[in-house]
């Protein structure tokens, strides 16, 4: 079937079939291998993107589904070779070691500064609590995302 | 890597339109709305459906509309909206209490209250909440609408009164005065189904005794939902410590659960036993205050 919806800005039409699960569709077809696979059972939570603006694990959700929304992966967050404040911040504090839960975790960070400007360390726990981290214990993860939400207004350097 | 087996997608956009795809699709046809207990089902291949009918698009059943006697939540809402609704956390506080711990933040996105409701998982929050709120559902066919309490939509794990051809379109739950509710669950980490759960919900008599109790449990195999002797020991009872902790006791007594993974029989039992205590507790405590705000109100 025809597939059809706008992937970090971008309108994409693609031929999958209906079984193809939207984190798939968005490595194998459109090639974009920023979002990960992990446990396959909306446990883990590597697959994360925005859909809508809004977080969801991306193995649990068909490409069919996600037909005529609005896709944001991790490839779509740096602007005009700008990194995002989040992806700037998780630089700064250290938010990653191996990076493997890293897009999702900036995913979910993106869309909870963008309802919530300043959240408060439980807040962002709360936000994160579905996804799991095996490296950094999290805190540097929660010190990135206070540094996001301190620099938003800012130019960050590129 | 786990994939579904081959299946037709359709997207239905009315509810009219989705029983039309059923009935047009036969019985290997299934609706899917959040998805993400059908999805891993299918990858597992314990379902198999032949055709899908996304609902996600029936907006006509996302919605939570308050009167005087009655809150009606369409069955498309998501976890995340219940969560978010002031409306609910005022007359429901049970369902405010139980999203906390439905999954996660990413998943209550996705996930609503009518796949919850049709799933009827045994571990499942929001059905022992539905239970304790005597919500009736409501059930649209293509001849028609019914009407059912939770104890005849519920006909056993997984098992529901909604026919293959049917859609749950609403969830009704009676709003009472001097009306309070609480939920409390214990769960290995974030995300996971309860080890156990209690739900409570009560309303006070104007000389503030209980006039109606209601207990549930998730996850020890109850099959009516809720625990009648703590029920009936609650009724007419002053709220005090010894009268919580009288139900409770009957709570962990009348409960059946399985030993697995999550724990022992004896840990699960003491858990009904203290959870049903704290949520009598709070239920108690939150009538309280909506009758007080309730008394000065009045002109």
């Amino acid at each position: 079937m025809q597939i059809a919806m706008t992937v970090n800005g971008e309108q994409v039409t693609r031929d999958a079939e209906p079984r193809v699960l939207l984190v798939h569709f968005i490595r194998e077809v459109l090639g974009l291998t920023g979002t990960h696979t992990g446990c396959d059972t909306s446990n883990c939570g590597v697959c994360v993107v925005l859909m809508d603006g809004k977080p969801v694990k991306s193995c649990t959700v068909l490409a069919a589904m996600a037909a005529g929304h609005d896709v944001r992966t991790v490839e779509g967050l740096a602007k005009n070779g700008t990194l995002d404040p989040v992806q700037q911040g998780f630089m700064e504090e250290h938010g990653l070691q191996c990076g493997f839960c890293t897009p999702g975790m900036m995913l979910t960070a993106r869309a909870l500064l963008d309802s919530n400007p300043h959240p408060d360390d439980h807040q962002i726990r709360e936000a994160i609590s579905g996804q799991i981290c095996r490296c950094t214990g999290y805190a540097t993860i929660v010190r990135s995302v206070h540094w996001a939400a301190n620099h938003a207004a800012e130019e960050v350097p590129g | 890597m786990q994939i579904p087996a081959a299946f037709d997608y359709a997207r239905a956009d009315s509810v009219e339109h989705a029983l039309e795809l059923l009935e047009q699709h036969g019985p290997e046809s299934r609706l899917i709305a959040g998805g993400h207990s059908l999805l891993p089902m299918m990858k597992l291949r314990l379902a198999r459906p032949e055709w899908l009918v996304d609902i996600n698009d029936l907006h006509e059943l996302d919605f939570i509309s308050e009167d005087a006697e009655v809150l009606r939540i369409g069955a498309l809402t998501r976890h995340a909206t219940l969560l978010e609704s002031d409306v609910i956390a005022r007359l429901f506080a049970i369902i405010t209490d139980a999203e906390h711990v439905i999954a996660d933040p990413v998943v209550r996105n996705r996930g609503t209250i009518g796949g919850s409701l049709c799933q009827a998982d045994p571990a499942e929050d929001l059905s022992t909440v539905c239970h304790v709120l005597s919500a009736e559902v409501v059930i649209r066919g293509r001849s028609g609408e019914r009407t059912l309490s939770m104890a005849d939509l519920h006909r056993g794990p997984y098992e529901t009164a909604v026919a293959q051809d049917e859609i749950l379109t609403e969830i009704r739950l009676p709003v009472r005065p001097r009306f309070g509710s609480a939920y409390e669950k214990v769960e290995r980490r974030v995300g996971d189904w309860a080890i156990v759960a209690a739900g409570a919900a009560v309303s006070l008599a104007g000389d503030g005794s209980i006039e109606q109790a209601r207990v549930g449990l998730t996850a020890v195999g109850l099959d009516s939902g809720t625990v009648t002797r703590a029920e009936e020991a609650l009724r007419g009872g002053r709220p005090s410590e010894e009268l919580f902790v009288e139900a409770a006791r009957l709570a962990g007594e009348d409960c059946s659960p399985d030993s697995d993974q999550r724990g022992p029989v004896d840990y699960k039992r003491h858990l009904a036993d203290e959870l049903t205590r704290r949520v009598l507790r709070r239920a108690c405590r939150r009538a309280a205050e909506q009758g007080a705000e309730q008394t000065c109100r009045l002109p």
